[in-house]
Parts: C-alpha cells; sequence; structure tokens
C-alpha cells in the first residue's frame, strides 16, 4: 500500500530550532517540509500548502489566532492539539514539556503523526539542551573574567602573587560555603563601591 | 516551609489576573497553607491546555472558555469547573484614531455611551461599504472570550451584523496595541492595561467599555481542573478561601498603589504603574485629552464579584447558541449550568462568615440600582446589573432569551 506523503508545516518564530526541526524531519523522510516563522499572512499559506500536520511552539502566542483560523477556514476542521493518543498522558506531557503543539487534520491515523511528533519533541529538547549549553559556556565565561578582576585586586591591594590570590579566594569561598565565582563578585563589587575616584 | 497543599496555576498577563498574583505575592495563599506557583502564559490556548493534561491544576481563564470546553469545544476535552470569579467588568472597545474621527463625524462623544458610539460606528461602517472599502477589522482575544460576545452583543444592538458588516479576528492581548498602531486592525475588544497602552501611545481611542455594555458583567474566572478539584477539595477551599482575601485587599483603595507596583513587575505585566491605575480607579483617559470617571469599571470583590453564578455561565451559553458556536439542547444548557458551581464557592467561604448571596442564579439585567439582598450576618449588595440595550436575562427562559438574540437586522 503507498501512502500519500504527508505535508507538514512547521510554525517556529526561532530559526535555528525551526531549521533544526526541518533537518530531522526531512532525515526521517518527509520530504514536504514548509518551514514558517511569521504568521502574517498565514491563512493563505496554509490553504497553498494543504499540511496534514502543523507543529508549532506552544510559546508562540499567536496559537489563539491559528486556532481560531483554522476553526474557520475549515483547514484542520476541529484543530487538535498533540495528538499522540488521547490516552498516552505521558506523551502528551513531554510534548507540551517539549514546547509542541501540533494541529492534525482530520481523518489522518494518529500513527502517522506520532513520529513526527517524538521526533519534533526530540529536536526541541536536543535545542534547549543546546541552549542551555551555550547559556553554561557564557556564565564560564564571565564567572572566569569576574574571578581574574578579583584576583588583581587581591594581588595590588594585599602584595600577593596571582597563585597566592587564588588560594585566598578558594579558601575564603571554602570556609563560606560558596562558590568561588561569588566570593570574587562581592569583592569586586566592594572595590567598585570604594574606588579609588571616592577615596 | 511546610506547606500543607502545593497549588500549580496558569495565568495571562492582564490585570484581571491581579486576585491570584496577590494571593500569592502578598501572602494570602501561605497564610491557608497553599504554596502557590502562578506560571505567566502566553496563549489562552495553552492555559486551556495544560489544564486538560493536568500540567496546572487551575489557571485565569477566561468566563466562557470552561463552558466551552465542557461543551466539547476545544481539542483537548477535560472537564472543568470554575468555583470562583475573578472579577466584574475591565474591558474597553479601542478604534483607532482613524476610525475615531470618522465616528465623530456621525455623532460619537467622548462619552462611552455604547448607543450613541454604536450608532456613529455604524453609519461608518455603511458609508466605508457604499464607499466599496474593505470591511473594519476588529479583534478579541479568543473565540469564547467575554470579550467576543460582549462586542458582538454591542454591535448587534446597535444594528451591526458582527458576522457580515465587520471582520473579527484573534490577536492575544499584549499585541493589541501594537497591531492597531500597525494598522493590521481598526479597533479591538480587551481588558486593561491593553486598552490605555493605546491611548498613552497616541494611536487610539476608547469607544466604549464593557461596565457601560453591561453592568457589573462577568470576566475572568478561576478554572479548575474537575478531577484535581475532586482530589484535593481540601486544597481548592483553602485557595478559595485565600483568593477571597485577595480579592479583598485588591478592592481596597489604600492598596492601589502597591497593587499597581505589584502587577507592572516584568514577571506579571511588565507596564508601568501608572498604566495600573485606570483599571483601578475607573478614570480613564479615553484619548485626544479626553477623560472620563466609570462607576464599577473593574471590580474584583464588591457587588459579589467573585461569586460564580450559574446565569454567567449560561448567558456566555446563549451567545455560543447565538452565533453559531453550538446548538441549543436542553442537556448542552446543562452542561453550561453545571460548569459554575456556587456550591464549592459557598463550602469554602461558609467558615469565614462572609456574606453569601441566596441565590445560585439571578435574573441578569433586573437591577437599575445597587441593592442590598438578603445574606446571613454581614451585608451583600448587588447592582445594578443593566445591559445597555434594557435586555433581561432570565436563567429560567433561556428559549424566550435566545428568540429574542437572534440578529434580526434586515440586510441591504
Amino acid at each position: 500500500m503507498v501512502r500519500k506523503p504527508l505535508a507538514v508545516l512547521v510554525i517556529d518564530e526561532n530559526r535555528i530550532r525551526a531549521s533544526i526541526i526541518e533537518a530531522g524531519l526531512r532525515e526521517a523522510g518527509h520530504e514536504q517540509v514548509t518551514v514558517v516563522h511569521d504568521v502574517t499572512g498565514i491563512a493563505r499559506r496554509i490553504a497553498e500548502i494543504e499540511p496534514d500536520v502543523i507543529v508549532i511552539d506552544l510559546e508562540n502566542p499567536n496559537r489563539d489566532m491559528l486556532e481560531n483560523m483554522f476553526q474557520l477556514s475549515r483547514v484542520v476542521k476541529r484543530p487538535i492539539a498533540m495528538f499522540v493518543d488521547r490516552s498516552d498522558q505521558a506523551s502528551i506531557e513531554a510534548a507540551v514539556d517539549a514546547g509542541v503543539s501540533a494541529y492534525v487534520v482530520d481523518g489522518l491515523r494518529q500513527e502517522r503523526v506520532k513520529p513526527i511528533l517524538d521526533m519534533a519533541i526530540s529536536r526541541f529538547n536536543a535545542f534547549s539542551r543546546m541552549a542551555r549549553e551555550l547559556e553554561e559556556a557564557r556564565n564560564e565565561l564571565e564567572n572566569r573574567k569576574v574571578i581574574d578582576r578579583a584576583k588583581g585586586i587581591l594581588m595590588k591591594s594585599r602584595g600577593l602573587s596571582e597563585d597566592a590570590a587564588y588560594t585566598l579566594l578558594r579558601k575564603t569561598a571554602m570556609n563560606q560555603n560558596r562558590k568561588i565565582s561569588d566570593i570574587a563578585q562581592s569583592l569586586v563589587t566592594a572595590a567598585d563601591l570604594l574606588g579609588p575616584g571616592e577615596s | 516551609m511546610g506547606f500543607e497543599h502545593q497549588i500549580n496555576a496558569g495565568f495571562m498577563p492582564l490585570f484581571d489576573s491581579a486576585v491570584l498574583v496577590t494571593a500569592k505575592e502578598i501572602g494570602f495563599a501561605a497564610r491557608e497553607g497553599v504554596d502557590l506557583t502562578l506560571n505567566r502564559e502566553t496563549s489562552w490556548a495553552n492555559i486551556r491546555d495544560r489544564i486538560a493534561i493536568g500540567h496546572f491544576d487551575l489557571a485565569h481563564m477566561l468566563g466562557p472558555m470552561p463552558v466551552a470546553c465542557n461543551l466539547g469545544l476545544s481539542p483537548l476535552a477535560s472537564d472543568t469547573i470554575v468555583p470562583f470569579a475573578l472579577g466584574l467588568g475591565g474591558n474597553c472597545v479601542t478604534v483607532s484614531n482613524e476610525v475615531w474621527a470618522g465616528m465623530a463625524i456621525h455623532g460619537a462623544l467622548p462619552d462611552l455611551d455604547p448607543a450613541r458610539t454604536g450608532k456613529a460606528l455604524g453609519a461608518l461602517i455603511r458609508e466605508r461599504a457604499q464607499a466599496g472599502r474593505d470591511p473594519l477589522r476588529f479583534a478579541v482575544v479568543h473565540p469564547h472570550s467575554g470579550h467576543n460576545y460582549e462586542l458582538r452583543y454591542w454591535l448587534a444592538a446597535c444594528g451591526i451584523d458582527p458576522s457580515r458588516d465587520i471582520e473579527i479576528v484573534i490577536v492575544p492581548p499584549p499585541f493589541m496595541a501594537d497591531a492597531l498602531a500597525a494598522g493590521r486592525i481598526d479597533g479591538y475588544c480587551v481588558g486593561e492595561p491593553w486598552n490605555s497602552a493605546s491611548v498613552v501611545a497616541g494611536t487610539g481611542h476608547i469607544a466604549t467599555v464593557k461596565a457601560r455594555i453591561w453592568r457589573n458583567s462577568p470576566e475572568k474566572v478561576l478554572g479548575v481542573r474537575k478531577a484535581w478539584a475532586e482530589k484535593h477539595p481540601e486544597a481548592l477551599a483553602a485557595l478559595l478561601r485565600a483568593l477571597h482575601h485577595a480579592a479583598r485587599w485588591c478592592q481596597d483603595p489604600a492598596n492601589r498603589g502597591e497593587l499597581a507596583a505589584l502587577m507592572a513587575q516584568p514577571a506579571f505585566l511588565g507596564l508601568s504603574p501608572e498604566l495600573q491605575m485606570p483599571v483601578l480607579t475607573g478614570r480613564l483617559a479615553l484619548g485626544g485629552g479626553a477623560e472620563l470617571a466609570v462607576d464599577d469599571f473593574f471590580l474584583p470583590f464588591d457587588k459579589a464579584a467573585s461569586f460564580p453564578w450559574k446565569s454567567h455561565a449560561l448567558w456566555f451559553y446563549t451567545q455560543m447558541v447565538r452565533w453559531g458556536d453550538i446548538a441549543h439542547t436542553p442537556e448542552n444548557a446543562e452542561i453550561a449550568r453545571n460548569c459554575y458551581r456556587p456550591d464549592l464557592y459557598r463550602a469554602a467561604l461558609k467558615p469565614l462568615g462572609v456574606a453569601l448571596p441566596g441565590a445560585n442564579a439571578k435574573v441578569e439585567g433586573a437591577l437599575t440600582t445597587a441593592t442590598p439582598v438578603g445574606s446571613a450576618g454581614a451585608s451583600l449588595i448587588l447592582g445594578p446589573d443593566g445591559f445597555f440595550d434594557g435586555g433581561i436575562f432570565d436563567p429560567d427562559r433561556i428559549d424566550d432569551y435566545l428568540a429574542t438574540q437572534k440578529f434580526t437586522v434586515a440586510h441591504a
């Protein structure tokens, strides 16, 4: 039995994430994937594409507008959010946690939609992991800068070597059960307040 | 901290989330042993769906939304009940400067009078149609919203067919002012502070207000997942008591400054405290320098504002029938009636000895003046609750009401 290929529309204002999802869908053999970043004029696009499945980011505030439009245009006779399986609470929750919502055109079998949603969920998760790692790396860099400044302050004001300055910071952090970067930040803030301009 | 109950709630950035927000932030929930977590959401659809799948136990919700949900009008059907209302009034209809100028030519005055402004809008719409221009486009926040139904009610009562003479689209509340400024819509009906936002920006005029279309009319409610409520009756009752105290606090003029500052925070509305004041004082800048004080503009507590009247649920139901969302059957009317739960409200608040209404439903539009009603102990004042066109809604005579609610203006 030859199945008609599914037309999938991905609506995501985040271009990077949209392209990650699109790539995943293509790898999974879905050829008819359209990505839309901006919902203005979406009604016409949907009429042209006639998608079987619409995947949208839950953070998109235009969800209410889209839902209403589907109802009016009858493109999606009854908008259905994330239709894995109604009984499958866990996968619905996973979809929501990952920020995915999907609208499925009436009559489409659920088992054909599930792989698409599973893929979208894993790509969403991969994207947020990436974003988190980027954020952590940025924090790490910021921390290093603050620690370097704190070391400089100690070296100058206490006449310490760089190693000794770092050891002092670490010891203080251990004694107070705080992070070195927190101790360094306090020192930098204090030094700014007492800054040479004021004294 | 040793909280007795954990409750996860959703809300949308609108001023009428204030009762829920203050329950958490001013500490009323904690005092009742409730650890209340607030989640700001981006769409009403998210709120509805997250309640349905159990991410949220309850949420700030549009009044008609739980009714629509229980009637099977939303995708993820799950029973949602309403044991508490989050306020009366609070919405306005705002139009672009261009539309206001056109309405003014046809007799609109900055007096918020729904009949006068509606008549002027009708004349403008006919003039535009004759000139072959596109119909005006108005926005509301959701199809199953008080905004959609009150806008349609007002237009229809003024001889404008909201399904033919104008276009109604959906725009999220925080985007309304921008959409108007960019010319993508010509007017909108939304809660505060998203009307004052357009006035302050100089891009819109407030034409009329919900409090004038239907005085003391229902707006947002507390929507609760029924399965959760049945499993956690004590947690729900504790929260309802917290919300009662929070609503009373929100109504007190002495707290206006603190409340405006709280709601202005980025976690809630993220707009200046000054912009929160019109909804609190009822003194509205209408645009073009005009100002007006509106009685009962928004009530979080007074006039039994938190009581979940079954007549409110049923009125929303009649409008769903009127505009073709659902067919009228005795079963559907029963679903709507059972959605609002004054019994849970009474049970939770009875120990506080507060004034409770004597009935669960009232004839809407029957009170022309503020009226004290019989209630045990403390006194309670209701109304006035009139519709601007003099309409009366008797929840015991739904069929008769529906017969009067057809749109009957003859189209040329």
